[in-house]
């Protein structure tokens, strides 16, 4: 609705999806639920595989990328449930329709915030695996290639965490949705970071890394024009 | 509640013709292939069920796509119609497929890219109706039915593209050359376009006979809620 006497204020688009990423990172470092869940699960997964799989030196080398990206992806569920379960039992949801900025920035917003839980997460289990398992991690093209894929993997589950939060089986519904998408992501993740690891030359790498930034970039885009269809009341 | 359109009741019978025909041509009239023997004839089925899951994989797409412009419930249900039948017809492919692949790669599954993409494209499908199971809301329901298949639509070439970068061993039909390439003669290809065109027509008859169901389902849960109210 748009009368001549009152001009409403409007954020620009930037400082609206920060304000939502702020109001998330502050809830969080309040409450600490996510994150904690977050951690604990991955560190436990990462202590399942050495009794699963039987991690001895040789095997290693060979399925440290898969393993990582595997625990990723399962702590990834659990963030992106919690962070859109909050919203909407609380009702947050509807009060950030209600406020007068775009939909998409809503789900921009969401997107970082949600980047940063997982960039945590990675941050202290990467070092964590890396200690345990005595592989060296700490190869620059390995942490991009876990920036890269961290981003595709999100950018689709805040996206699709938003439309399970609405349905009745809501957390079960998540990763069976999430999954068979973001297959791409987790074949180049995990070729692309153990090429790193293991030291392959740059030309066996680069078809994965590509494949990883044009995933980023059709999904961030196709997320941001659909966006407007999930949260339409 | 109408009566079976004629057009439909002779699509019926055609498809079924067409159908039997196909068998007999695939089973008796086509050569003998020299390397691979008798098995070899499921391929004419596998290649024509692996097309008609194609056209309704690329239909759900494509009618995902108009209902999220237009927003009116015929594009769900025709998207919903695509993605069931091409559901069925996937899965077929992958039991032929396995058929074939036993004898012929003595293996009855392989990680090979088409085969693991089909795979995952039925992952999707099923994901697809545990996603409209859990909204109750028709509306919703099918804005997010759609959503999600345009996102699958994305992300299944890409899928395939990524397993490709490995090795493939699965032959190629048409198109790209060498050694990999089936010799086929001119009568297996009678055969095989043949059985193309066959599933064609049953996909179409198939595909009215889902809308008309889904016509009558949208009917009774209209009624339901009248008599509630």
């Amino acid at each position: 609705m748009r009368t001549n006497q009152v001009t409403a204020y409007k954020p620009s688009f930037i400082k609206s999806i920060f304000a939502i990423t702020r109001k998330d990172i502050s809830a969080e470092m309040r409450s600490r639920e996510l994150l904690s869940s977050m951690l604990v699960f991955s560190m436990l997964v990462v202590l399942i595989y050495y009794f699963a799989l039987e991690l001895d030196i040789k095997a290693r080398e060979a399925i440290t990328a898969g393993a990582l990206w595997v625990t990723f992806s399962f702590a990834g569920t659990l963030g992106l449930n919690r962070s859109m379960a909050v919203e909407k039992d609380r009702g947050c949801l509807d009060g950030l329709l209600l406020a007068p900025v775009d939909r998409s920035a809503i789900y921009f917003g969401k997107m970082i915030s949600n980047l940063v839980f997982m960039f945590i997460v990675e941050a202290i289990v990467i070092p964590l695996y890396a200690i345990m398992y005595n592989v060296n991690l700490l190869v620059p093209g390995f942490l991009w290639i876990t920036v890269l894929g961290s981003i595709g993997y999100v950018a689709v589950g805040t996206l699709l965490s938003a439309m399970t939060v609405q349905t009745r089986t809501r957390d079960v519904l998540l990763p069976i949705l999430l999954f068979p998408l973001v297959i791409p992501v987790l074949i180049a993740a995990v070729k692309a970071s153990s090429g790193f690891i293991q030291g392959l030359p740059m030309e066996e790498i680069l078809p994965w890394m590509n494949l990883l930034i044009v995933y980023d970039v059709v999904f961030t885009a196709g997320s941001y024009m659909v966006f407007d269809n999930i949260v339409e009341e | 509640m109408s009566k079976t359109p004629k057009l439909l009741m002779v699509l019926n019978v055609l498809s079924l013709i067409l159908v039997l025909v196909g068998y007999y041509l695939a089973l008796f009239y086509a050569p003998t292939e020299k390397v691979m023997g008798d098995v070899q004839r499921v391929f004419y089925f596998h290649v024509a069920t692996a097309w008609v899951g194609m056209v309704g994989f690329i239909l759900a797409a494509v009618f995902s796509a108009i209902y999220l412009i237009k927003k009116d419930m015929k594009w769900d249900m025709l998207g919903l119609a695509s993605v069931e039948i091409s559901l069925v017809f996937f899965f077929i492919t992958i039991v032929l497929g396995s058929i074939w692949a036993r004898p012929a790669w003595g293996t009855w599954w392989t990680w090979e890219p088409r085969l693991t993409t089909a795979a995952i494209l039925e992952m999707i499908y099923l994901a697809y109706l545990l996603l409209r199971q859990g909204i109750e809301d028709p509306e919703q329901r099918a804005r997010f039915g759609a959503v999600y298949t345009l996102l699958g639509g994305l992300s299944v070439p890409m899928t395939l593209l990524s397993i490709r970068l490995f090795r493939t061993i699965h032959p190629v039909v048409i198109g790209g050359g060498g050694s990999e390439t089936m010799g086929m003669t001119d009568s297996m290809l009678f055969v095989m376009f043949y059985s193309i065109i066959a599933f064609t027509v049953l996909f179409v008859t198939l595909f009215w006979h889902r809308i008309r169901l889904g016509i009558y389902q949208e009917k009774v849960e209209r009624l339901k809620s009248e008599i509630y109210n």
